[in-house]
């Protein structure tokens, strides 16, 4: 069994079966990171490429450490230290990484589909680390996995997502994966950050908070995207967090056993309060812990698919 | 079978040999080589085997590939004194400078033979096929 993909671009390309196996192989990579000896060697001589075109520290530090404990020679190309300060343009420095002979390219980009684009021309795997608003697969990926480690499974369970859905690469990823094994979704946020025809995604839309996560097993807080709201989506800071921010007291309306999952980086106070993301309910560092994991399995098996390479 | 050898061993002279399972799937040679990607499973050894004799077990003894594997997975996992190999079946073709301490029986195959082990745990019933090709 292995992904017979050479690139991972989307959730939404992903089937079922597709997306079980990956968090079936995540589950054995967990173990590596328990071990003394924190290296298998089953990537010897590959190589990953971490090509980042805007500013990460999870997702960029946790595929370096996941290429690192499978033994691949990892290098990180960060925008403002190459050429591409220069105004190269991305498909030249992936014909100029290609010329290298990368096995895997991992790329971030602020352009909806230019992990596609990438794809497209080079032979090496392309793995989607976020574009844009579009999609960030491996993000939904070790979410997915984070709800099964604690539920136990993932079909018939009922997530809220809630924030500013439109600008959120995380949210469509998630959305497609949950909605793929088997769960139940609802989207909340000001109507200003709901896409139009966001339940053709078949979910449920609500634009009140505390009527959005009465009845849900997880509870998944975006970030409030500060660097994307010159566009005056709502009034203020104040009036988006006493609306649409998690806070102890409007957890009280929720499940007792509500799990609270953001993707990071969290705007303490504002999108969520600092006693709720610290609090016993929340996985954002289990999140964290287990992105190294899912990441481990996604390059094990891209890189194990027979064409690549 | 290391299970079952454990269990005649504590008929045998009551000694109580811990038992666990290693994946090698991450330490072969063949990542990318062959037609199907082998599903990675986990490895299980809830004991330490620093300064322990480990007797690795297998059921069938080929090319060695998934013995020098398995070393090497036992390796990253501690400094045992001495690691030996129990097979059922050696059936020859070896490619690597590997021979079992302990062999159940040796079996002359040709490589497009396939050889099967059965157990009763697993498949109901105990039993070697050699299955042509």
């Amino acid at each position: 069994m292995g992904l017979a993909r050479k690139d991972l671009l989307r959730m939404q390309d992903l089937t079922a079966d597709e997306i079980r196996l990956i968090l079936d192989t995540a589950e054995s990579m967990k173990q590596v990171a328990g071990r003394d000896i924190k290296k298998v060697p089953a990537l010897r001589g590959k190589t990953l490429i971490n090509l980042f075109y805007e500013a990460s520290t999870r997702t960029r530090t946790s595929f370096e450490i996941a290429g690192k404990w499978l033994s691949a020679d990892v290098i990180n190309v960060s925008t403002s230290s190459s050429s591409v300060a220069k105004g190269e343009s991305l498909k030249d420095t992936g014909l100029t990484l290609q010329a290298m002979h990368p096995d895997i390219v991992v790329l971030r980009h602020p352009a909806s589909g230019a992990a596609e684009f990438l794809a497209k021309q080079l032979a090496a795997s392309v793995i989607n680390a976020g574009d844009g608003a579009h999609e960030h697969p491996s993000q939904a990926l070790l979410d997915l996995f984070t709800i099964r480690e604690k539920k136990g499974r993932l079909e018939g369970l009922k997530a809220a997502i809630v924030g500013d859905i439109a600008h959120s690469r995380v949210a469509r990823s998630s959305i497609h994966g949950m909605r793929k094994v088997g769960m139940e979704v609802r989207v909340a946020g000001p109507r200003t950050m709901l896409p139009c025809f966001i339940d053709r995604l078949g979910v449920e839309v609500f634009t009140d908070l505390e009527r959005a996560i009465a009845d849900v097993d997880i509870i998944m807080m975006l970030r409030l995207q500060l660097e994307r709201q010159q566009a005056g989506l709502f009034p203020s800071l104040r009036e988006y967090s006493r609306l649409f921010g998690l806070t102890l007291p409007r957890l009280k309306g929720a499940k007792s056993d509500v799990l609270i999952m953001h993707p990071g980086p969290i705007n303490r106070g504002v999108e969520i309060a600092p006693e709720v993301a610290d609090g016993p309910y929340s996985l954002i560092l289990n999140q964290v812990e287990n992105g190294v994991a899912v990441r481990m399995a996604l390059l094990y098996l891209l890189a194990g698919a027979p064409q690549a390479g | 079978m290391a299970r079952r050898i454990a269990q005649e061993l504590k008929i045998i002279n009551g000694a109580d040999i811990p038992v666990g399972t290693l994946d090698v799937t991450l330490y072969r040679d063949d990542l990318g080589r062959v037609g199907l990607q082998p599903v990675v499973r986990k490895t299980d050894i809830p004991f330490p085997i620093n300064e322990r004799r480990v007797v690795l077990v297998d059921d069938v003894l080929y090319t060695g590939r998934t013995i020098r594997a398995a070393l090497d997975s036992l390796i990253d996992l501690g400094r045992p004194r001495l690691i030996q190999l129990a097979v059922l079946v050696d059936r020859g073709h070896r490619e690597l400078p590997i021979r079992a301490d302990y062999v159940g029986k040796n079996v002359p195959t040709s490589r497009q033979e396939q050889v099967q082990v059965l157990l009763t745990e697993e498949d109901g019933v105990d039993g070697v096929l050699i299955v042509k090709g």
